[in-house]
């Protein structure tokens, strides 16, 4: 009886034991590094955008509150991208004919406006309100980032389901004094900012963690 | 069945083994199946029919997914349909397979033998078509992942309060099992095939699924500890998947299903089916291809007494489901079980499934009747049906009258609903037909043991 198969088929049937093995742990790991990789959720990348805006500049720099651009933010549902006239109340004096702010003079004269790439998009199947969160003692860094310290826009946090509910469930360790929101240097240790946490849940009538977890919560 | 311990040595009756067999002349005979025999005309045509309904099954689950569940019969209160009793039925038959290889290699049944492989065989398909039901039933059929426990962005963690969860579990392992119990009893066969094989083709294919296999003692050694091993812990599964299967029905609260009769009389249900399924397939399997002397009148006799026990049993369980109903004095369940089921707008099918599973079966307490293979293989087909309308009876029937009159309303299913139960009896059918050509339908290395335990004949490691 003459052998079918050479005797190298030997290591490759031991490999193929290995690989096999490896093969299936090394799935759910690449596609646990690619679900929450920045290619799949845009946290650091920096969109194209029809004019580039520096926050860095704006709000780090110049020190513009926040809420001279984004009105609604504090009581609104959606946080309002500004009109075009936002921008001229400043730019009609200064930098009136950089050729990089082009763009919003186009847009003042024909009365379009700018088509802003959104950065912090949720899915339709996410019911978010926006105000709520400032009023319960969000900062806006907590989710931003440190957006005046960003030359161009990008996300500084994921956005994902499991990064929501990691503070639907843990309010306190998040929340700080409304007088705070805006600071963006605001950070407490963390054993204080559990006391403080724990403090503002009852002061600001923040529900538990049970009721926030609630599907219908976020999916209505 | 314990009482026949001494089956395939001394007994009285047929042996298990037709005398005159020789190492050589049962793997010859094996082997000639597969390794000789040209394609016949009969072969042919039946694959060809199976083949297309298989096609049926395709387009139908194609027509699903661009469509939806719409275009099946399902409604508001009977929101499981065909898909759930198909799912159970076949689930059900696909219980033989483990029953036989484990339970009663443990036993040291030797009469298992010659049926063993084929009845693996069958579980396998019959799971691989159960366990296509529940994730086409799915309104979003691509999110089935979700029932598994894996890491994700989204923090959602199984349901685990859900027998949803535990089924999806527990059919998992049961395919893997039987799989790895079947593939591991065939490598000693493959490797005769190898061996035997003439084209160039047939030897590679062997040749790579035999794994290496040389039939050294210390081969054999090893493998029959791990197969013995794996029968250990394949025992459980015979028990636990249909046993899980019941509390997808029995934890909810319908009326009809909220019972704790159900998970042992399912788990007889589905080895009643599936000793049923072994039977439909192998009374043809053994006129077509002469395998009388290997599958002899006492395997059908053993079969049919299983199938005489375990019909016993299943309608134990109606007449306590009855009888609790009475007893309990829960009007749900008594409008459910003692109304609806024998006087209700089902009442045909209710009674067509006592007669198929409760009153044809009778006829196996004579001898004269289990040793007519033709009326054995017409029970067996009745019991086939008897056990698809049980469970009709148990998903459409129960829910199609919940609590509130409100919720009433009757299920009919659609040509769509049809086309997916045949279909899936295609693609059983069909891959029951491939198997038997390219593989060894019985175990011939099992079966040389037999002769070698009739009448010791020396020991050799050859692998023919």
């Amino acid at each position: 009886m003459p052998q079918i198969f050479h005797p190298a088929m030997n290591t490759v049937a031991r490999l193929t034991v290995f690989g096999a093995a490896f093969g299936v742990v090394g799935t759910i790991v690449l596609f646990y590094e690619y679900s929450r990789s920045p290619f799949q959720t845009e946290v650091n990348v920096v969109r194209e955008q029809p004019v580039q805006f520096s926050h860095e500049h704006h709000s780090g720099q110049l020190g513009i509150d926040c809420r001279y651009c984004h009105t609604t933010v504090e009581n609104g549902p959606f946080a309002n991208i500004p009109p075009t006239h936002t921008c001229m109340s400043c730019h009609s004096q200064i930098w009136a004919d950089s050729p990089m702010l082009k763009p919003v003079r186009d847009s003042l004269a024909s009365g379009e406006p700018l088509r802003w790439e959104r950065v912090h998009d949720l899915p339709d199947f996410a019911y978010f309100e926006h105000g709520i969160h400032i009023q319960k003692g969000v900062g806006c860094a907590s989710c931003h980032g440190r957006v005046d310290e960003m030359p161009l826009t990008w996300k500084a946090e994921p956005l994902t389901m499991e990064w929501c509910l990691d503070c639907h469930r843990h309010p306190e360790t998040h929340l700080r004094p409304r007088s705070e929101i805006f600071n963006m240097e605001y950070s407490l240790p963390e054993r204080e900012q559990n006391m403080v946490g724990k403090r503002l849940v009852r002061e600001y009538g923040v529900q538990s963690g049970y009721y926030l977890t609630n599907c219908t919560v976020c999916h209505r | 069945m314990a009482a026949d311990a001494n089956i395939g040595r001394e007994q009285s009756g047929p042996p298990v083994l037709s005398p005159g067999h020789s190492f050589a002349t049962i793997t010859d005979k094996i082997s000639a199946i597969v390794l000789t025999r040209p394609y016949q005309r009969g072969w042919i045509l039946g694959f060809a029919i199976a083949f297309l309904l298989t096609n049926v099954l395709f387009v139908s689950v194609a027509y699903l997914f661009m469509r939806g569940v719409g275009i099946w019969g399902v409604n508001v209160p009977v929101m499981w349909g065909f898909a759930i009793v198909n799912f159970v039925w076949w689930i059900g038959i696909g219980h033989a397979g483990t029953l036989i290889s484990a339970i009663l290699l443990l036993l040291k049944q030797e009469w298992r033998t010659s049926i063993n492989r084929f009845a693996e065989a069958m579980t396998l398909f019959a799971v691989a078509c159960a366990g296509m039901f529940p994730l086409i039933h799915l309104g979003r059929w691509w999110l089935f992942y979700w029932l598994f426990p894996y890491p994700n962005t989204m923090d959602l963690w199984p349901q685990w309060r859900s027998p949803l969860v535990w089924d999806a579990f527990a059919v998992s392992t049961y395919a893997t099992v039987s799989l790895l119990f079947w593939y591991m009893g065939l490598i000693p066969d493959v490797a005769t095939l190898r061996d035997r094989a003439r084209g160039r083709l047939g030897r590679y294919f062997y040749g790579f699924l035999a794994m290496g296999w040389r039939g050294s003692a210390r081969h054999w050694h090893r493998y029959q500890t791990a197969y013995l091993l794996m029968a250990a812990l394949a025992t459980p599964l015979v028990v636990s998947v249909h046993t899980i299967v019941s509390w997808d029905f029995a934890v909810a609260i319908v009326p009809g299903w909220h019972s704790t009769i159900f998970p042992p009389y399912f788990v007889a249900g589905a080895i009643y089916s599936g000793f049923a399924m072994v039977l439909t397939l192998i009374i043809p399997l053994r006129y077509f291809y002469g395998l009388g002397d290997f599958i002899t009148m006492r395997h059908l006799e053993n079969m049919a007494k299983i199938l005489l026990a375990t019909g016993l049993l299943v309608c134990y369980g109606y007449l306590m489901e009855a009888f609790m109903a009475w007893y309990g004095d829960n009007r749900f369940d008594r409008f459910q079980i003692l109304r609806e089921r024998p006087r209700g707008d089902y009442a045909p099918l209710y009674w067509l499934l006592i007669v198929s599973n409760c009153l044809v079966v009778q006829a196996l307490w004579f001898p004269a009747m289990r040793r007519r293979v033709v009326v054995l293989w017409l029970i067996s087909l009745t019991v086939n049906l008897g056990m698809w309308l049980e469970r009709f009876v148990i998903v459409v029937v129960s829910l199609h009258k919940d609590y509130m009159p409100s919720r009433w309303r009757m299920y009919f299913p659609t040509a769509w609903d049809y086309a997916t139960l045949f279909g899936s009896v295609g693609l059983f059918l069909a891959l029951l037909f491939l198997f038997v050509r390219f593989l060894p339908a019985i175990s011939m290395a099992e079966m040389r043991e037999l002769v070698h335990e009739a009448e010791p004949v020396g020991h050799g490691g050859d692998s023919r």
